[in-house]
């Protein structure tokens, strides 16, 4: 499952780096004349309702897909590590306040909360990294918080108590390094999750803006042509499947490997 | 039944019971009040956190500085902070949720008129998430390690990572374009929901497969199990008189918490198919700006997560009694 997940996640790392390379068509190139031609062997993939290269642009889009992935993951667990540990580590009303944050943007279901913040904030690819950074960092802060509350009591983090080492590098150096491969595992999923999610908030016309290209707007434009080009359809959203499965299957491996009772 | 004999004499049970569910009952209802103002208050903050004037936003740029003032006064934004607060509050408490910008209506009749739908088409893709996870998740525990397992949860997992928005209109393509037997977008008869159920209930029947073979496998391993076929019991009667009874609280919980999930499915769902439910609310008010409508969507939406996620948890209570003893 490991080696499945990694070669799906190499292979969209590969072609979101070389992507210009790999085509000989522009992505924004248009050539109207030829728009919504089904796949040949010249656009393996067909042309877009402008006309465009359906392949350079999903190239292209893997890049959006993957850098929103990684900048949600990182600074979500980065925020989330950081108020798990101190609520974890240091209980009492910390503990509480955080706590009863973490409650009440949890009664948001899903992306709900993102799509009212990108809503409200205005449709760009800036509002959605924010968006889903406000709502990521929640499961990151629960699972290490859950973590800290039980490294606290053991005993090489009493005996560095007891050696005179101070709150913050006893939580570095001794706390945060227990919850590592639980985050690691939840940074595998929430790449696919932030995937999922900002293809969805640019389906609903709510992120990355025309004419960049994204997974998720070009499944939106190809709703007008379900029955004249399915190909509008088909090729974006194999791609966000095929994506999100690896990330997916790493995640899953990971954790099999990691913690075996949870063997899924 | 079974519950009432495990802790108590049959004198004392019923009471027992009351007065443990009732504790139960009051301590997770007193909990979910600072979340509920939590939710209410960040729905507050939504338009103030509109970059620049609100009204000016909704009116656009053409909009004359009078009709901006009188869209402020309005929606109450020439108020303090404090008191739009105070007022917010009370309207939420009273069911006034405001007036849509676009219809000129109450928020709340917008709403209300449009809950059946989605109700339906929630109840109907959770009903098609059950009927085919739970004979799915058996089948991969009762043959665990071997063939169909691993095709049974590769499928669960494929179900898991493909997007609705692209599992809707790939359904659409197949069953409404090329084969012609089910419409491809509306509402109003029978056949107008199957494709919107199926795109909604595939994710949430991938999770529940997944979560009926953990459970499943996690009961395979007790006693009584073994002892149930020492008593004669063939394998799949021992499966599925006894262990998948025990196994289904955590579904049925996992049932009851992947509501949110299908509750933010019908946002994208019904946008696909033009099912004229809240989801498709929402993005309509989005794409208009109607402001108090997007927040009373928000709201609603939420607080019926809130409301399912506590009735899950106190159905949990019930079932099982060492959550009500905790």
């Amino acid at each position: 499952m490991i080696r499945v997940g990694t070669v799906i996640v190499l292979i969209a790392v590969f072609a979101a780096t070389l992507g210009p390379v790999l085509t000989p068509y522009d992505p924004s190139a248009q050539t109207l004349a030829q728009r919504l031609e089904a796949p040949s062997p010249a656009h393996p993939f067909g042309l877009d309702e402008l006309g465009r290269d359906i392949l350079s642009r999903l190239l292209s889009g893997a890049r959006i897909s993957l850098l929103v992935g990684l900048a949600v993951v990182s600074v979500s667990s980065l925020i989330g590590m950081t108020l798990g540990s101190i609520a974890g580590y240091f209980g009492g009303g910390v503990d509480d306040l955080i706590s009863r944050a973490i409650d009440i943007l949890m009664a948001f279901p899903g992306i709900l909360l993102a799509i009212a913040l990108v809503a409200v904030l205005g449709p760009s690819l800036r509002n959605v990294v924010l968006a889903l950074c406000v709502i990521g960092w929640v499961g990151y802060a629960r699972l290490v918080r859950g973590q800290a509350l039980r490294a606290r009591e053991f005993e090489y983090v009493q005996a560095a108590r007891a050696l005179g080492a101070g709150p913050a590098r006893i939580v570095a150096r001794h706390v945060l390094p227990t919850a590592y491969p639980a985050v690691i595992v939840q940074a595998t999923l929430g790449m696919a999750g932030a995937i999922i999610a900002e293809a969805s908030l640019s389906f609903l016309g709510l992120g990355v803006q025309p004419p960049t290209p994204s997974w998720g707007t070009m499944l939106d434009a190809g709703r007008s042509h379900l029955f004249d080009a399915p190909h509008l359809t088909v090729f974006p959203g194999l791609a966000i499947a095929t994506l999100v499965l690896g990330f997916n299957f790493l995640g899953d491996g990971l954790r099999d490997r990691i913690d075996p009772k949870a063997e899924t | 039944m079974a519950i009432y004999w495990t802790i108590g004499t049959p004198f004392g049970r019923d009471q027992l019971f009351c007065r443990s569910m009732a504790r139960y009952l009051a301590r997770r209802l007193l909990l979910t009040i600072p979340v509920l103002l939590g939710v209410a208050t960040l729905v507050f903050a939504l338009i103030h956190l509109v970059p620049g004037d609100p009204a000016q936003t909704m009116l656009g740029e053409s909009a004359s500085p009078d009709e901006v003032a009188r869209l402020r006064t309005t929606l109450g934004l020439d108020k303090p902070l404090l008191a739009q607060y105070r007022g917010f509050l009370a309207g939420v408490a009273h069911g006034d949720l405001g007036t849509s910008f676009r219809y000129g209506t109450p928020v709340t009749r917008e709403i209300r008129q449009r809950v059946p739908d989605t109700a339906v088409l929630a109840v109907c893709a959770m009903a098609i998430a059950v009927l085919f996870a739970i004979p799915l998740g058996i089948i991969a525990a009762m043959y665990r390690g071997r063939f169909a397992d691993h095709a049974a949860m590769t499928v669960a997992l494929a179900g898991i990572s493909m997007p609705n928005f692209w599992l809707g209109p790939l359904l659409a393509i197949l069953f409404a374009v090329y084969l012609g037997w089910l419409p491809v977008a509306g509402s109003g008869t029978a056949a107008h929901l199957v494709l919107p159920s199926v795109t909604l209930g595939v994710a949430l029947a991938a999770i529940l497969a997944r979560m009926t073979r953990a459970s499943l496998l996690e009961e395979l391993r007790e006693l009584y199990v073994l002892a149930a076929r020492a008593r004669g019991l063939s394998r799949i009667r021992a499966i599925l008189r006894h262990a998948f009874r025990n196994s289904l609280i955590p579904i049925v919980t996992i049932i009851g918490l992947q509501f949110g999930a299908v509750l933010t499915g019908t946002i994208i769902t019904e946008t696909i198919f033009a099912w004229p439910g809240v989801g498709r609310l929402l993005i309509q008010a989005i794409n208009n700006r109607d402001y108090p409508l997007v927040q009373g969507c928000i709201l609603f939406i939420s607080v019926t997560y809130v409301a399912m996620n506590l009735i899950t948890d106190l159905t949990y209570g019930f079932l099982d009694p060492r959550i009500r003893f905790e």
